[in-house]
């Protein structure tokens, strides 16, 4: 068992570079994620990588210890519905708006290993004949360096092409090398990624169209949810779009943006009146 | 009751798929090789088609062309469940009428991602 005091260390150094909250009850969590980390940092146990990290405040180590602490789960069109939106009614209403030649661009806020936007670009290759000649830019972060390493590479096991994607993409948007499975290079030159932490500043990133930041605030205490949100609309464009979690919501977080009537998990900026499209 | 044949030589195989898929709320047929899933077919055809590619008497590629010619035999969905895992493979599977492709070794979570993309499980 980690003692209580390493426990409450590790969650104060884990919530102040990342504004992931950790309860104290959440010792087993500690343990299966951090074990893999002492064994490659070359520490006999868990207790020992936390007692090197605090004696020598070592700030590679903590930050090492954060990455490992956060949730990096996902895959190929998780959850579906977000995606469904994105082509069914995001990208015809955007195209309206901006009309040829303008270019849509888009925010994967935590992406982890790349499924989320690599899902986004194949649904814009698929589609592109019928988007004309609207150009798109995916940009995609994340604060971990390890999976944004595996993201970049584009690189999937058999295992996660086999979750969430149609064997049909698999052939169209893939290379076998191997066991392995790489994402096509005109996918691959789609998306831009790049290491964001949302706890720090994000202005310079630009306008985006639509923001995908799903199945991330959820580990983040009510006020850093706020000011995450309040920064986020500042990015998002006047008729842009937020898409969260399915559990996730904006209700008493956020007055910048309002859900969109029927399509659960789907936010606009306040003001800017949004129906569902035909 | 949604209706699934699992076609497999191993017998351990077959009992794991029926476990997986009993739990997904499948009924399940069992065949041990092509030819046997062809009779079974012509009994009763299925919703859907667990379907390992090799196999003695028929193998799957056999049993799915065969298939996809007999009377109501374009309408179950057959997904291949087989240790070839090259994209070859793959492509002359689909090409032969195969709806989707499992490579081995296969979990639950696999099965059921593979069989909400046919349309015949909802997404959770």
């Amino acid at each position: 068992m980690i003692k209580i005091e390493d426990i409450t260390f590790v969650a104060a150094e884990a919530y102040k570079r990342s504004g992931l909250v950790l309860s104290t009850d959440k010792g087993y969590l500690l343990e299966s994620r951090l074990a893999p980390l002492a064994r490659a940092e070359g520490y006999p146990s868990i207790e020992a990588l936390i007692a090197a990290a605090r004696r020598e405040s070592n700030d590679r180590l903590l930050w090492a210890i954060t990455e490992a602490l956060a949730t990096h789960e996902t895959f190929f069109f998780r959850d579906n519905t977000p995606f469904d939106l994105f082509k069914q009614e995001i990208l015809p209403v955007l195209s309206r708006a901006r009309g040829n030649m303008s270019t849509i661009r888009i925010w994967c806020a935590a992406c982890s290993s790349g499924q989320e936007p690599y899902s986004l670009a194949m649904i814009l290759e698929e589609e592109k004949a019928r988007l004309g000649g609207l150009r798109f830019e995916i940009v995609a972060t994340d604060m971990a360096p390890r999976v944004l390493e595996k993201a970049k590479a584009g690189v999937y096991s058999q295992f996660e092409v086999q979750r969430g994607l149609a064997i049909q993409r698999l052939v169209t948007h893939f290379d076998q090398s191997g066991d392995q499975w790489r994402i096509k290079p005109n996918l691959r030159s789609m998306v831009t990624f790049q290491k964001q932490n949302l706890l720090e500043n994000f202005s310079g990133m630009g306008t985006f169209d639509v923001i995908f930041c799903r199945n991330v605030l959820i580990y983040f205490d009510a006020d850093t949810k706020k000011r995450i949100l309040q920064r986020l609309a500042a990015q998002t464009a006047s008729d842009g779009y937020l898409i969260m979690g399915a559990a996730e919501t904006v209700v008493g977080l956020s007055q910048d943006f309002a859900p969109v009537e029927g399509r659960r998990g789907l936010y606009g900026r306040s003001g800017a009146a949004k129906s569902a499209a035909a | 009751m949604r209706t699934c044949l699992v076609v497999d030589d191993s017998r351990v195989i077959r009992k794991v798929a029926r476990k997986i898929l009993e739990e997904l709320d499948f009924e399940c047929v069992e065949a041990a090789d092509g030819s046997e899933a062809l009779d079974a077919c012509r009994k009763q055809m299925p919703d859907a088609i667990l379907l390992d590619w090799n196999m003695p008497v028929m193998n799957g590629l056999d049993f799915v062309k065969a298939l996809r010619r007999e009377e109501g035999g374009d309408k179950p969905v057959v997904v291949f469940c087989t240790t070839e895992n090259d994209m070859a493979h793959i492509t002359e599977a689909l090409r032969a009428g195969a709806d989707e492709y499992v490579m081995k070794p296969f979990d639950g979570e696999i099965i059921e991602s593979k069989l909400q993309q046919t349309g015949l499980l909802r997404a959770s």
